[in-house]
């Protein structure tokens, strides 16, 4: 009997295990993490070396500012007030007084310390969690005085992908055609630049036209078209030793050229008798091979990382649209549908996305969608904006915009604009003059 | 002979009768949606608010009228909600031993997680499905007469309260404040299996005594950095969110508590 009553209960109850009480939390805010980004600490003599040498007062806060400045403008973060900070920079590098750092609600502090080591500057830096009260990063760098403004960048980099969990984009170099002079007498230079806008190099004296520059995987070389007798032609630069040399000399035109990922091809779109079509180029026995064989016009070609498959632009459909084909040709997809003319499609560096130029009714846009033409999100719109460069971790792209010439044919301008995939964090990229089609290096410091 | 036969037949009669009595229940359960519970609770309140607007108080008597039936059809399995943690103790000894008996063959890879777990308010907490038998057995006739009408809603509710022991609006105000806490890495990969489970322990005001990664070993994993990174958030977010926003009653039940952080849903769009 006892036996059938136990049977009994466990029919009776259904068994189900009480653990913990479980919430599903699925939702947290995009707000910006506050951090503070205390200057760092100098002793008075390495001060005093390095005023000498690199003409700033006090490199310490020199290169906190930068670090400061790119985690803003990274739009992820939002560094507070130098003037709220309670303790002093080399107090801090050593112990922080949490409660302090806390009461102004910081998340998390950078400190670091400065010093002039064997005629070399030395930086260490430090990354807390405040909340925590526990340390998440040090490190230390050595490099000669000169690269102190790298040193911000990488600093940032450790920083960011600490804290984001991916790869930063800081310490990377933005080369773009500098333009100056009136809309129909533009002069188009070759310049190049920190992320920053700092450092700002003209590399060709503006003889020729130069258009749509590109870095290759170890930025050491871009490939860009330049004019010769009103022909485009594409080069190959390096810009360590500043040779130029023309890549091939073809017959027709060629266009938008741009490196393989393993950087030992060049692919471009080249036009003859009005048909232009894709082709790839090797770098070292200069064999070229045809990508495309249709009648209509296919440009602006852009490999995806791995190599394994190219995006390009074609009129097949009859309107201008993106298509993707496995690197040989074969297997041509149609992937975007949406209305409007679809142009200059780029594929991230993280390879789920591809970045691309949209005209409809008169507005530009500039859009991601998924590399299956899924999930189209369109990220800026505006009167005039074209050619999206990534950003070497795949969040931010780089563009150039124009705005409307008045009926006495000024008001022109080209800027570099830059956003993120979020599609708020819009900034004008600081050049020294107008800029057009920028391109993104890939990291240097690796 | 005549007489076993008897007793076997009323016996599988019975079993059949059990498996049909407590089988579709479980085979319901996977339709059962909790955020269509939620959208119907509000709407209720909705209605059930409304005559106390000025306007249009005489058409609403009426419409109260005829909803009486449905007010009185839903109220029986909130009262049924409310008695479960205050009944009385069954007879434990038996049942508990079962219990266990039933958790050691079944679940083998579960007692690793809840070792930690067997304090007294764990045992207390076994306690309730015995509770809810016990109810059953009493409240037979209104709660088959409930399930009847309004099959969905009355069980949807014991369910949530059965898996969370939050009811809907306290487990809404947690996570409302959390989320508005909570900093979401956003170069998380979206496509990628990262879910943070935190045990916390918690005092009476809501303020946390003790946070615990259950999945801690992955934090130091080489090829894991964004576990660490989403992990780290989450701490952050728990610990800027002291006091958390719990109940004002019923410690017992939420003193211990988990967190489960998922951003994938956040990422993707």
């Amino acid at each position: 009997m006892k036996k059938f009553l136990i049977i009994l209960i466990l029919i009776l109850i259904p068994v189900k295990s009480f653990g913990l009480i479980e919430v599903d939390i699925t939702r947290g805010n995009l707000n910006p993490l506050p951090i503070a980004v205390s200057p760092l600490s100098i002793d008075e003599e390495s001060r005093k070396n390095f005023q000498n040498i690199l003409k700033k007062k006090n490199i310490g806060s020199e290169i906190s500012l930068i670090v400061e400045n790119n985690l803003k403008v990274s739009g992820l973060f939002n560094p507070l007030n130098k003037d709220a900070f309670l303790q002093e920079p080399d107090i801090a590098n050593l112990k922080p007084r949490f409660e302090d750092w806390n009461l102004i609600k910081a998340q998390a502090l950078i400190t670091g310390k400065v010093s002039y080591v064997e005629e070399k500057l030395r930086v260490e830096f430090r990354l807390w969690d405040v909340l925590a009260g526990k340390e998440m990063m040090a490190l230390a760098f050595t490099t000669v005085p000169n690269n102190w403004r790298r040193v911000g960048h990488i600093i940032t980099d450790k920083v960011y992908e600490r804290l984001t969990g991916e790869r930063g984009y800081f310490d990377t170099r933005i080369i773009y055609v500098a333009e100056e002079g009136p809309k129909t007498q533009r002069v188009k230079k070759l310049a190049i630049m920190d992320q920053d806008g700092a450092n700002n190099k003209f590399l060709t004296l503006g003889n020729e036209l130069v258009l749509t520059p590109r870095f290759n995987p170890t930025s050491q070389m871009v490939t860009y078209l330049s004019y010769f007798r009103n022909l485009p032609r594409v080069y190959l630069l390096d810009i360590e030793t500043g040779t130029q040399e023309v890549v091939g000399d073809f017959p027709g035109m060629t266009f938008a050229p741009r490196f393989s990922p393993d950087g030992k091809k060049i692919i471009m779109s080249f036009a003859k008798d009005g048909n232009s079509e894709i082709y790839t180029m090797d770098l070292e026995n200069r064999i070229v091979e045809k990508i495309t064989n249709h009648p209509s016009i296919d440009t602006s070609p852009s490999y995806s990382p791995d190599g394994k498959f190219i995006s390009f632009n074609s009129d097949r459909s009859g309107y201008q649209q993106i298509y993707v084909m496995k690197s040989d040709g074969s297997n041509v997809k149609r992937i975007s549908f949406g209305k409007g003319i679809y142009g200059t499609p780029v594929w991230s560096p993280r390879g789920d996305l591809i970045a691309f130029t949209k005209l409809h009714k008169g507005k530009f846009y500039i859009g991601v969608m998924r590399t299956d033409g899924s999930g189209e999100r369109l990220l800026t719109e505006n009167f005039y904006q074209e050619a999206p460069s990534w950003s070497p971790n795949g969040r931010v792209l780089i563009f150039y915009r124009e705005t409307k010439t008045d009926s006495k044919g000024k008001g022109f301008s080209a800027k570099l604009w830059s956003i993120d995939l979020t599609g708020y964090n819009e900034r004008q990229v600081p050049t020294p003059t107008d800029g057009s089609d920028p391109s993104w290096s890939s990291l240097l410091s690796n | 002979m005549n007489r076993s036969i008897v007793i076997s037949s009323v016996l599988h009669l019975f079993v059949i009768f059990l498996t049909a009595m407590s089988l579709p229940f479980l085979a319901k359960k996977p339709i059962d949606l909790p955020p269509i519970v939620s959208v119907e609770l509000i709407q209720i309140t909705e209605k059930t608010n409304i005559p106390f607007a000025p306007k249009a108080k005489k058409i609403i008597e009426k419409v109260k009228e005829k909803e009486k039936k449905l007010v009185s059809e839903q109220a029986p399995p909130k009262k049924v909600k409310k008695i479960k943690p205050d009944a009385v103790p069954m007879p434990e000894d038996k049942v508990k031993k079962v219990e266990k008996i039933k958790e050691d063959k079944q679940n083998p890879e579960k007692i690793d997680n809840e070792v930690k777990q067997v304090s007294e308010f764990e045992k207390e907490e076994l306690f309730d499905p015995n509770n809810i038998a016990a109810l059953i057995d009493k409240s037979k006739e209104s709660k088959a007469e409930t399930l009847k009408k309004n099959p969905d809603l009355s069980q949807d509710q014991n369910k949530n309260f059965e898996n969370t022991g939050l009811s809907l609006s306290e487990e809404d105000a947690l996570k409302a404040q959390i989320f508005g806490c909570w900093s979401i890495p956003l170069g998380l990969p979206y496509n990628e299996n990262l879910l943070v489970r935190i045990k916390l322990e918690l005092k009476p005001d809501g303020s946390v005594i003790n946070s615990e990664i259950l999945d801690h070993a992955r934090m130091n994993k080489p090829g894991q950095g964004f576990y660490k990174v989403l992990a780290e958030s989450a701490l952050r977010a728990i610990k800027l969110c002291q006091p958390l926003r719990v109940p004002s009653t019923g410690y017992e039940r939420w003193k211990e508590l988990q967190l489960n952080f998922d951003a994938r849903e956040m990422l993707e769009g």
